[in-house]
């Protein structure tokens, strides 16, 4: 396989703007002949089904949910990143960028970094334009907040909801293109293959979710939006429904799929509090602003945590961190909370949380500024923790909450099979191995609103005049077939054992062996009990109701099968990189100081691995990656 | 400490199935439990048995993606105010208790299955004007119109409907206009929603009513039951917009 990046030459500050005038066009009308097919509706699908629409191509948009509205974007709390510099703190592009690679620890493509900083401020505009009510001061304009691994405020929110009002801004475009007859809109409809003609996208089947029906369904490109797989680890951060599937279908019809291994824990979340449990709840990252994180200095301190004074406490991040603080990158905060509870420091009855504490802030600012910027968040941790967290400090815990691995695209974000497109936290190529706080916004709707309108054409503009595929051609027979074998396999086990529960013990695996820190030994151990575990699932899974209606069991059963094989995959990909970096923690590669330890020698590449078959291990293809403009060195936020 | 309770939930094959309560007993519910963990719960157990589970609809469990309702005790979202089923917590209720869960109940809103319903009319209402019409590309600088914080919170007060239904299952004449009043609010308080503001008022009411929903009386319960406390004042302002929007057009024609 070959992975040509497809990387503009030049100047990195002008690729973008060369590519945009070296691709080639569709005009207008030509524009018309195009059915391209968008499946997911989050920030990247609803933006770019809406922007392509808009363009004049005949889209059809598929989603899982009842509304195209309620994607797992909508979830996003703490903000979008743009550098606008509204607040003269010496924000640019440039910055933006910087920090963009250095927070992922140098695995990202530097000019895809580029451009995302550069579209990073027309998004503020575009949002602003739709009507999104982001928060503003007193004088009208718009305000700013600070985030994890930066040291300006670039941050642009609407409360604690900024995904929601986003992708209700997305919504709403996507909802007049709807009207405007340019867009067909499919809800509760799940993606379940990839069709290819000749090794080109030119098609989805698709199960309808209410009455079951398998259906085909042709276009001339596909794009995939359809987020990330971290609920392989069951509990995450993530809806119920966030899956691999589509993605998954797409990797075994010949796109690569990279840097698996790379995924995101973060720092800010409710701790687990029982088995009953099917999800962890995130408290935005926006906290750590004026939240502080500590431990008490005495292990085996059994107090209340007002009652223990200043010069016992540990504010750790401070004390290891004094240039960032509590601000340090996820990745980083999130091992330092491990480290301390590892260590016998964690607090609450389990004794697996850190203290987040806004006592401080609460006498600094006042109780009421507290709750005008972080009330709604308080309000969610009291509902489900039954503590009042204007009077003692929260409990938190890091938790799975966004994969950075994905899709392999080019600059043009097509994967390995041509005319296959994927866009957002789907694909892998903006964040290497640790995502910066309010850059999963803004990457979704860089894809969607300004990338893809302008590569897509690149792609189309050499099918014009070729001959158009339907549905009737063999591989939409032979795709529908493979569907229904797969579902029909599914329902014939009539074992014992709900999908549920081969999700729960998935995810322990996951969780142990592949989770917030990762050893050879470990990662050996789970490539036995992985598949062993699938096994089981196969001949002891059961479902109830049938294939022929409203089946959330079934639903269920199919993406936790396909879990069952990115699990797998992110283990080879883990036990694969041998050293440390971002959200990829090797126990073996770490400096004196229990930091990252990066092998840029050996290791400096994008890992694309390629579906062999049933039976044959994935190949490694290697993207090399090459910094001319970040200098590579350790991360440090001392 | 654990407790158990008497469930008595809707059962309803398919929109064209007439439907039922059925009763389920369930032991060693924990007062930690979300209400949605506890129908997750029962439903494990029912598919142990070969007894198909309950179909609801859910996704975020966080309150926000608007996906979950359940209509229960009678209550739109359960007891709490300000809170959506996912949110709810099993603390809430106690030992012995018998909890009724119903769908949404509208005829706007067709069961689809058990307790989940169709809620694509507030698609269809959107559709037909819940948006700014702007292509991707023609924004100008977002700083260009400064919006005063005191408008711009109002409208943020608003855009917060997770269109979730409750309104309308909470109210006697299945009326969605607080769900309307929101997106209008939202979008005639801003300016970037001025041009097209009574023109998006008048065809978002057409569509509403074309959808079945009823008329607000002003009794209060949609209010009492938006897990966003959306305010029914907005529904006022729906009024005195949809009303210079005929005025308006009256004088044009």
């Amino acid at each position: 396989m070959e992975l040509n990046s497809k990387i503009p030459d030049g100047p990195i500050e002008k690729k973008w703007d060369k590519h945009k005038f070296d691709v080639k066009l569709v005009n207008p009308a030509n524009k018309r002949k195009f059915n391209i097919i968008v499946v997911g509706t989050g920030l990247a699908g609803g933006s770019a089904a809406a922007s392509l629409a808009e363009l004049g191509y005949n889209v059809k948009c598929f989603c899982i949910q009842d509304s195209p509205r309620r994607a797992h974007s909508i979830a996003a709390q703490g903000g979008i990143n743009a550098a606008k510099n509204y607040q003269n703190d010496g924000d640019s592009v440039y910055r933006l960028f910087y920090d963009t690679v250095k927070g992922g620890d140098f695995r990202s493509r530097e000019a895809n970094v580029y451009r995302l900083a550069q579209l990073s401020v027309n998004i503020i505009d575009q949002c602003v334009a739709q009507g999104v009510p982001f928060a503003r001061d007193y004088g009208g304009l718009l305000d700013n907040r600070s985030f994890g691994g930066a040291q300006v405020s670039r941050t642009f929110y609407a409360r604690g909801q900024t995904g929601q009002q986003l992708l209700l801004g997305a919504y709403s475009a996507l909802s007049r293109q709807i009207s405007l007859g340019n867009v067909d809109m499919y809800p509760r409809h799940e993606m379940l293959d990839l069709v290819t003609v000749d090794g080109h996208a030119r098609g989805i089947i698709t199960r309808n979710l209410v009455n079951g029906s398998i259906e085909p369904h042709a276009g001339d490109a596909v794009v995939l939006c359809t987020g990330g797989y971290v609920n392989v680890f069951y509990l995450s951060t993530n809806g119920q429904g966030c899956n691999v599937t589509a993605s998954w279908r797409a990797y075994k019809n010949g796109a690569a799929f990279a840097n698996p291994c790379y995924t995101q824990i973060h720092p800010t979340c409710l701790p687990v509090s029982g088995d009953h449990q099917s999800k962890l709840t995130l408290m935005s990252e926006s906290l750590r602003n004026d939240g502080r994180v500590w431990v008490p200095k005495n292990k085996e301190d059994k107090r209340r945590p007002n009652e223990i004074p200043e010069n016992e406490r540990d504010y750790y991040l401070e004390r290891r961190y004094p240039a960032f603080g509590n601000l340090v990158p996820r990745d980083v905060a999130s091992r330092a909370a491990k480290k301390m509870c590892d260590d016998g420091f964690g607090v609450g009855a389990a004794k697996t949380s850190v203290y987040l504490d806004f006592a401080n802030a609460i006498e600094r600012m006042g109780k009421q500024t507290v709750e005008a910027k972080y009330g709604n968040l308080f309000q969610m941790y009291d509902r489900i923790t039954d503590e009042n967290p204007y009077k003692f400090p929260m409990r938190i815990y890091p938790a799975p909450h966004y994969a950075m691995g994905g899709l392999w695209v080019d600059y043009n974000l097509m994967s390995t099979v041509p005319g296959l497109f994927v866009l957002g936290e789907a694909n892998f190529s903006d964040h290497g191995a640790n995502r910066l706080g309010a850059s999963a916004l803004m990457q979704g709707l860089a894809d969607g609103y300004f990338v893809i309108p302008y590569t897509i054409c690149d792609y189309l503009a050499e099918s014009l005049g070729k001959d158009k595929i339907d549905t009737s051609h063999a591989s939409f027979k032979d795709g529908e077939k493979a569907v229904n074998d797969k579902l029909k396999k599914l329902l014939s086990i009539k074992g014992k054992r709900t999908a549920d529960e081969f999700h729960r013990k998935l995810g322990r695996i996951m969780w142990n062996r592949c989770g917030m820190s990762r050893h050879k030994d470990g990662l050996t151990e789970a490539l036995e009990s992985i598949p062993k575990l699938r096994e089981e699932f196969y001949s002891d899974l059961i479902i109830s109701g049938s294939g022929e209606e409203l089946n959330q069991s079934l639903e269920k059963a199919g993406r936790v099968a396909d879990f069952f094989e990115l699990g797998e995959l992110m283990v080879r990909d883990a036990l694969n990189r041998n050293e440390s970096c971002g959200g990829h923690f090797r126990e073996e590669y770490q400096t004196e100081n229990n930091e990252a330890m990066r092998d840029d020698e050996n290791y400096s590449y994008a890992a694309a691995w390629e579906y062999k078959g049933e039976n044959d291990a994935p190949a490694l293809n290697k993207e090399p990656l090459e910094f001319e403009h970040v200098h590579l060195v350790q991360r440090s936020y001392k | 400490m654990n407790f158990s309770i008497t469930l008595k939930i809707w059962r309803q094959k398919s929109e064209f199935d007439t439907g039922r309560f059925v009763s389920y007993n369930l032991d060693h519910v924990s007062p930690d439990m979300s209400f949605l963990e506890m129908l997750d719960t029962l439903n494990v157990q029912l598919e142990e048995k070969g007894k198909e589970t309950v179909a609801f609809d859910h996704d975020c469990r966080e309150g926000i993606c608007g996906a979950c309702s359940l209509y229960i005790n009678g209550e739109p979202h359960g007891p709490d105010r300000g809170t959506t089923t996912c949110q709810l917590h099993m603390r809430r209720f106690k030992e012995g208790d018998v909890i009724y869960i119903e769908p949404w109940r509208a005829k706007p809103f067709k069961v689809v299955k058990d307790l989940v319903v169709d809620r694509s009319s507030f698609d269809r209402i959107i559709q037909a004007g819940g948006y700014i019409s702007v292509n991707t590309g023609n924004a100008r600088d977002a700083n260009a119109i400064p919006i005063g914080k005191t408008k711009s919170d109002l409208a943020f007060d608003a855009a917060a409907c997770i269109g979730c239904g409750a309104c309308v299952a909470a109210c006697k004449n299945a009326s969605a206009m607080l769900f309307v009043s929101a997106k209008v609010t939202q979008l005639s308080i801003l300016p970037q929603g001025h041009p097209e503001r009574y023109d998006r008022v008048s065809k978002m009411v057409s569509v509403m009513d074309q959808e079945g929903f009823g008329n607000c009386t002003n009794e209060g319960e949609c209010e009492a039951a938006c897990p966003k406390e959306i305010k029914k004042e907005n529904i006022s302002r729906l009024n005195r917009e949809f009303i210079v929007s005929k005025v308006k057009s009256a004088f044009s024609s």
